[in-house]
């Protein structure tokens, strides 16, 4: 008995290893089965390993091969951006920690340029500018080491996480010299940073970046070239240019598609217009070396090479930073003047704008967050469609999804 | 049962010569006592030896597992309980038995429990054709191999009834990824034993073994014949899949079936279906070693047994035992020894693999089984029987 399966819209890899030759003309995949089959509900999280927090994708599957997928979302809603409303400016900073978990640096960057965006007049000291680059692309690293080491869980290897976690480590400590926390920093102000760097941190950022350089050539040939994970990610959850535009995807799923776009390039905030200026750094964009473009595969590459440019970003600064004043003229009681500011900026997962409205008061009229996670997320529904239910875990995990984000 | 196949069992048997544990009882044994008495303690000792034999395995591999483990992944493993954590397998093991048993509600409850007793209880008949040493088996069964493979193919059965039972759609999952992965893979195991099998002429493990122990005791089966060692590694990879390690370890795929057909599982029962992966996996590295590297050979067994024989008188009752030489006792020992070295050899790299590897597809280890191994192997036996033919035909006598 032959039964056809519509291929999902855009999403059904073309691997499909399940029958590659029986794709038929009209685009419709058919198999063949023995048996009249029914579909089965999979309830996919909220508690699951794969799912990187409390996401629920629900599943509705035939044996192995998933016929329909919905995420959903709001089980860590915090409501951080009605908090915004209610709070100082300077008291919502720590909330800016807590939506992605996993830079908070740049979240903290994020909030506090567009703050920064509404008051004319306030400049910003160089050195500030350099520290918050500094903490700002370790974070980075950071991040992208969370999100190869579970993409190496999601995909069965658990070497690779320890072996991220043990450079993580090291940034964490780094960050807790300076600021004094590990996860949640608020260490990036409005107008500055807190603290500056403790005596010699500077030098130990460097030894960082130097055994960082080593330890990446172990990450790179530990995943990168394994043959079962070039096997399980090339060619597993493609997106087309032309899709990652639709969705609006950004950041390594904007560029693991092909599209050569990034923020701290094309609209240069801080000093990154500099330092690209400069030739300091480069935008890793996916070539489809493995597979087809925009395969998972093409994801994970291009956040392990953002790594290497994160660390010459950091050189960059190390070799220009001076010292100097760490905080501009911000009054203790922040009264931002009236008016209304997106600043995008580029994290980890992708464009984290933040969008505040002023009255000038002590507290905002509005502060809508733009999480590129929640924007991100949005396309595993149309890339699950048709694949196997071990390709679903692959390509929730290669959307480096944090949940404390799409919730917010 | 034990059982010695060249012992007449009428007359008190030489000792060293068949099976140690029944010739020893059969000697001390008074003329009340009837044979059959005889036989039955020694096959309850023998039991009792399997039980403990694969409780052991089970603790050291944990234990070895975790501490591979941990050293790959640049870490320690356990290092609080005993010296480098040693005795952590007992704190787990009081841990799991004291541990609430839970069965879910929807459960089918009677193969919710017996599933585990299945799984156990097979891998337990497995092992009693498992030889130690030349003298010391629990029974000697001429179709060793096939009996083993038998038994630890029964393993699947209790998965797959631990999947049903369960009530759980990913224990369900995994039970099915295991039935379909062992069915494929029974086949490439079975066909690439059967490579050996053609050059030793033998199910039998201590035959087997025997007839590797020319060259200073290193005349093993992977050197007789070039098509041993493609041969062995369709083997091992089948292994791989047949004790559901990585990466093969589909049925209980953690970051995708939560714990696969484990999850409903805590306490004792879930400790069972551990024991039996570990045991397992001894089982077949010891079958990797019996038929591939030597069984109980090796340079070290070999130069025992050309040791000038001495044996001491141990009275009337039991009569001489031989301490050096061949079939002595220090030949065992050494014998033991050298199989449970080769064993657990296969036991950490099959751990090396698991900790460096990531899991492949459903549909990757369907495609492996069918369109890759089980042809080769194939491949092999004929390359390995027509090389064997070529040898009689052109040097006369086995390779």
């Amino acid at each position: 008995m032959a039964q056809t399966a519509p291929d999902s819209k855009q999403g059904a890899s073309p691997s499909m290893s399940l029958d590659e030759a029986r794709v038929l003309p009209s685009g419709e995949r058919e198999f063949m089965l023995d048996v009249r089959t029914q579909d089965m509900e999979l309830n996919m999280g909220p508690q699951h390993p794969a799912t990187h927090g409390v996401m629920r994708i629900l599943l509705r599957v035939d044996g192995e091969i998933v016929t329909g997928a919905q995420p959903h979302l709001g089980y860590l809603h915090r409501c951080a951006e009605k908090i915004g409303e209610n709070v100082e400016w300077l008291q919502y900073l720590p909330y800016t920690d807590r939506y992605d978990y996993l830079s908070s640096m740049n979240n903290n960057l994020g909030y506090s340029m567009a703050v920064e965006a509404l008051m004319t007049g306030l400049e910003i000291p160089r050195r500030a500018q350099m520290l918050r680059i500094i903490c700002a692309e370790l974070n980075r690293i950071g991040s992208h080491l969370i999100a190869y080491g579970t993409y190496g869980l999601d995909i069965g290897a658990f070497t690779p996480f320890f072996y991220a976690f043990r450079e993580r480590e090291w940034m964490m400590a780094l960050f807790e010299k300076i600021c004094g926390a590990r996860l949640t920093y608020s260490y990036i102000r409005i107008g500055g940073v807190f603290n500056d760097a403790p005596p010699g941190w500077l030098g130990e950022v460097e030894r960082f970046c130097d055994v960082f350089e080593q330890k990446w050539v172990e990450y790179y040939d530990l995943l990168m070239e394994n043959h079962i994970f070039v096997k399980r990610t090339a060619d597993v959850g493609v997106i087309s240019r032309e899709m990652a535009l639709d969705f609006g995807l950004t950041g390594p799923m904007l560029r693991g598609s092909g599209v050569d776009w990034d923020l701290r390039r094309d609209m240069p905030y801080s000093l990154y217009g500099e330092i690209w200026k400069d030739g300091a750094f480069k935008i890793p964009v996916a070539r489809g070396e493995k597979g087809s473009l925009g395969d998972c595969w093409d994801r994970t590459w291009v956040r392990v090479m953002e790594m290497m440019e994160s660390i010459k970003i950091v050189r960059w600064c190390l070799a220009h930073i001076e010292p100097g004043p760490i905080i501009g003229d911000v009054p203790k009681v922040l009264r931002v003047p009236t008016g209304e500011a997106y600043v995008g900026i580029e994290n980890p997962r992708g464009e984290l704008g933040h969008y505040v409205v002023s009255d000038g008061g002590k507290v905002a009229i509005r502060v809508r967050v733009r999480g590129p996670s929640f924007v991100n997320v949005a396309v595993t529904e149309a890339l699950m469609t048709g694949t196997l239910l071990s390709d679903a875990v692959a390509i929730v995990g290669s959307t480096d999804v944090v949940i404390g984000e799409t919730d917010r | 049962m034990l059982a010695v196949t060249e012992t007449p069992l009428a007359a008190p048997a030489p000792v060293g010569d068949g099976n140690l544990v029944l010739d020893l009882l059969t000697g001390l044994r008074p003329e009340s006592v009837p044979l059959w008495a005889v036989m039955a303690t020694s096959a309850l000792i023998a039991v009792g030896l399997a039980v403990a034999l694969i409780s052991l395995i089970a603790m050291f591999s944990t234990w070895m597992e975790r501490k591979v483990a941990g050293h790959i992944q640049c870490r320690y493993g356990p290092m609080h309980v005993g010296w480098h954590g040693w005795l952590q397998p007992i704190a787990d093991g009081v841990k799991l038995l004291l541990k609430e048993d839970i069965i879910p509600k929807g459960a089918d409850k009677v193969l919710f429990v017996l599933s585990p007793a299945i799984v156990l209880a097979s891998l337990l008949g497995a092992m009693a054709a498992l030889a130690l040493s030349p003298n010391f088996f629990f029974a000697d069964i001429d179709l060793g191999v096939f009996f083993i493979l038998a038994m630890t193919s029964t393993t699947t059965i209790g998965v797959v009834m631990a999947g049903w039972a369960s009530n759980s759609k990913w224990s369900l999952y995994g039970s099915m990824r295991e039935a379909a992965q062992v069915i494929a893979y029974e086949v490439p195991l079975g066909i690439s034993l059967m490579v050996p099998l053609i050059v030793a002429g033998t199910f039998n493990l201590r035959e087997a073994s025997a007839a590797q122990g020319g060259w200073y005791g290193m005349h093993w089966f992977v050197f007789q014949n070039p098509f041993m060692l493609p041969a062995f590694l369709l083997f091992f990879t089948a292994v791989l899949a047949e004790t559901k390690r990585a990466p093969f370890d589909l049925p209980e795929s953690e970051s995708e079936l939560v714990s696969g057909f484990l999850t409903e599982y805590s306490g004792i029962r879930w400790s069972f279906f551990f024991m039996e992966e570990y045991a397992a996996m001894f089982l077949y590295s010891a079958v990797g070693a019996f038929f591939f590297f030597g069984g109980f050979e090796s340079p070290f067994t070999w130069a025992v047994a050309q040791m000038a024989p001495h044996t001491i008188d141990l009275g009337e009752t039991i009569g001489t035992l031989k301490l050096l030489g061949e079939g002595s006792l220090l030949h065992n020992l050494v014998a033991v020894a050298t199989i449970v070295v080769k064993a657990f050899a296969g036991v950490f790299l099959m751990m090396w693999v698991r900790w460096s590897l990531p899991r492949i597809r459903i549909d990757q280890v369907m495609t492996l089984g069918y369109k890759y191994l089980t042809p080769l192997s194939m491949v092999c036996v004929l390359g390995a029987a027509l090389f064997e033919l070529a040898w009689i035909r052109f040097f006369g006598g086995a390779s």
